[in-house]
């Protein structure tokens, strides 16, 4: 697991990939960063509400090829016929892409230090709030992941954890549309976004917590089913 | 050492390999030999665990590659028609990673790598990046990562395809040298490969194991037929219908005008110890049909290929 993490995240930064991403990452979270303030405000919970947005564009890009690339390359049977098994390779996998993630929420921290230092208060609700962006990542991860293992087009993977993510985002917004009830609170149930206000709202529930685990390992267990029914399907 | 039996691969509807079975001795080099589409490949990946069998199963070293997955992949090195490489790392880095993939302990795998890549002849190209190689040094590179962790087993898949005549010869020999200490499963097409570095060959169409021998045995089993081919200065009929009287010729065949009046022609189906080369000078004096040419030859390996490979499509 540590072997495939390592590879991985050395792939990332010997690429453009990583830099092009952090980069726009931080000039999106500048403007928002800078916007509020322009208006007097000064809760930076704002900012972390939004950068949960951005992650719905960010992390289709950053996990397209972590499984389409090896697939498309040849290099899967490399993996697949060497004694790691395969639980270990999709976790290192998984690992790799949240270690670059976390390089970005760190990055992401020099905003609060700076509202710190001119003055500002760093609150716990401050605290639990990134603690939600970081299990809201872990998620979004997995999907993304989740997405490689379904195509060998790396595009394809791009769209589609996009495509899932933006719908697991604004379901919330679409489930009061639905008149059936049922449907309603599935879509409801289903909202990763209404999970993370509950966060950026600065209350740290449990119920949210399990539920971001969960669905993180859900779809790390459903890439494994993924990979190891093709291997059966097809050649 | 491995031991397959009745395996059977089906994608969908199509039957890629169909209940095939066969052993390799410890220590034994064997050759899989077939056209392309053949089932090669598919019986590969599925002896190294990258596929399912749909039925059938393969044991290496005792244990089931199903249910000890782990147990087999340690005992084989792997090299796939596509060697599987990262081409964004050097050799070393790439040679390390597989190191760590296949649980080398960290202090031996220096020692490891340096020969290994001694005995591919990489030791100079070792902080190359790979996407730089050309591809024979890709496909050592390639072959490098099979040998690491030092397995007694070796899946090699068409180890000298896209190489140059040099750089085939080069691969040959380390195959051969390898082969002192391992167990090696080798796929080719190309026959005098086979013939050259194996000491048994199967030969396998349309997914059934269609010969199984040494090469020399299966030259050997078709070698009692001898080909001639002739010139023969003479009208092409009366030559034809002399010949066919003379005891023991069953087949001949007009291959084309050599010049004004002499024809070429193919004798086969002549068993070698009835050697009628001296039947066929008198009975051509007679007539006064000069004799230009006679040529023996013995079917190669190639010629047996092709008779098992068409005579398995006539069934």
């Amino acid at each position: 697991m540590f072997t495939v993490a390592k590879k991985e995240i050395s792939t990332y930064f010997k690429s453009p990939i990583a830099y092009v991403l952090i980069g726009l990452f931080m000039l999106m979270i500048s403007i928002l960063f800078y916007t509020p303030f322009s208006v007097g405000s000064g809760d930076f919970m704002v900012v972390l509400k939004n950068m949960g947005f951005f992650l719905v564009f960010l992390v289709p890009i950053m996990t397209m090829r972590i499984l389409a690339e090896d697939r498309k390359n040849g290099t899967e049977v490399l993996l697949l016929t060497s004694p790691t098994s395969l639980t270990s390779i999709v976790l290192g996998k998984f690992f790799a892409m949240y270690f670059v993630f976390l390089v970005i929420t760190v990055l992401s921290m020099i905003y609060p230090i700076i509202q710190f230092a001119f003055g500002g208060v760093l609150t716990v609700q401050l605290v639990g709030g990134y603690i939600g962006f970081l299990l809201l990542g872990a998620s979004f991860v997995s999907i993304g992941v989740f997405a490689s293992a379904l195509t060998e087009n790396q595009i394809v993977a791009a769209i589609i954890s996009f495509v899932s993510l933006l719908i697991m985002w604004m379901a919330d917004a679409f489930s009061t549309q639905v008149s059936n009830s049922f449907i309603a609170s599935v879509m409801g149930w289903l909202s990763l976004l209404s999970r993370y206000n509950v966060f950026t709202n600065g209350i740290l529930g449990l119920p949210e917590i399990v539920y971001f685990l969960l669905f993180t390992a859900l779809f790390i267990f459903l890439t494994i089913r993924v990979i190891e029914r093709r291997r059966w399907v097809q050649g | 050492m491995i031991e397959i039996q009745n395996l059977t691969k089906k994608y969908g509807q199509i039957v890629a390999v169909n209940n095939i079975s066969f052993n390799v001795n410890k220590g034994e080099i064997v050759g899989f030999l077939g056209p392309n589409g053949a089932g090669k490949s598919t019986t590969m990946n599925i002896i190294t665990g990258y596929l399912p069998s749909t039925a059938g199963t393969v044991k290496v070293d005792g244990y089931d590659i199903m249910t000890h997955p782990s147990e087999v992949k340690k005992r084989i090195g792997y090299l796939p028609e596509a060697p599987p490489l990262y081409r964004d790392m050097t050799v070393t880095e790439y040679l390390k990673f597989v190191s760590n993939l296949n649980n080398v302990p960290k202090k031996n795998q220096k020692g490891q790598m340096a020969d290994i890549m001694e005995l591919v002849g990489l030791t100079d190209h070792r902080k190359r990046l790979i996407d730089n190689l050309s591809k024979g040094y890709r496909q050592r590179v390639g072959l490098a990562q099979a040998l690491i962790g030092n397995p007694e087993v070796l899946i090699l898949d068409e180890p000298t395809v896209g190489l140059d005549p040099k750089q085939i010869i080069e691969i040959r020999r380390v195959i051969k040298a390898l082969s002192q200490e391992r167990t090696i499963i080798l796929s080719s097409h190309i026959l005098p490969e086979v013939s050259a570095i194996c000491e048994r060959v199967v030969i396998i169409n349309k997914g059934i194991i269609a010969a199984e021998d040494t090469p020399e045995r299966l030259s050997m089993g078709l070698d009692q037929t001898l080909k001639l081919s002739l010139t023969i200065m003479g009208p092409k009929d009366k030559v034809i219908e002399t010949v066919k009287k003379i005891n023991g010729v069953k087949y001949m065949e007009e291959a084309g005008m050599a010049g004004e009046k002499s024809y070429k022609y193919i004798l086969e189906g002549i068993s070698e110890k009835n050697d009628i080369r001296e039947k066929l000078f008198y009975a051509m004096a007679e007539n006064g049909w000069p004799l230009l040419e006679v040529k023996s030859s013995v079917m190669t390996l190639e010629d047996i290929f092709i008779s098992v490979v068409t005579k398995g499509q006539e069934v």
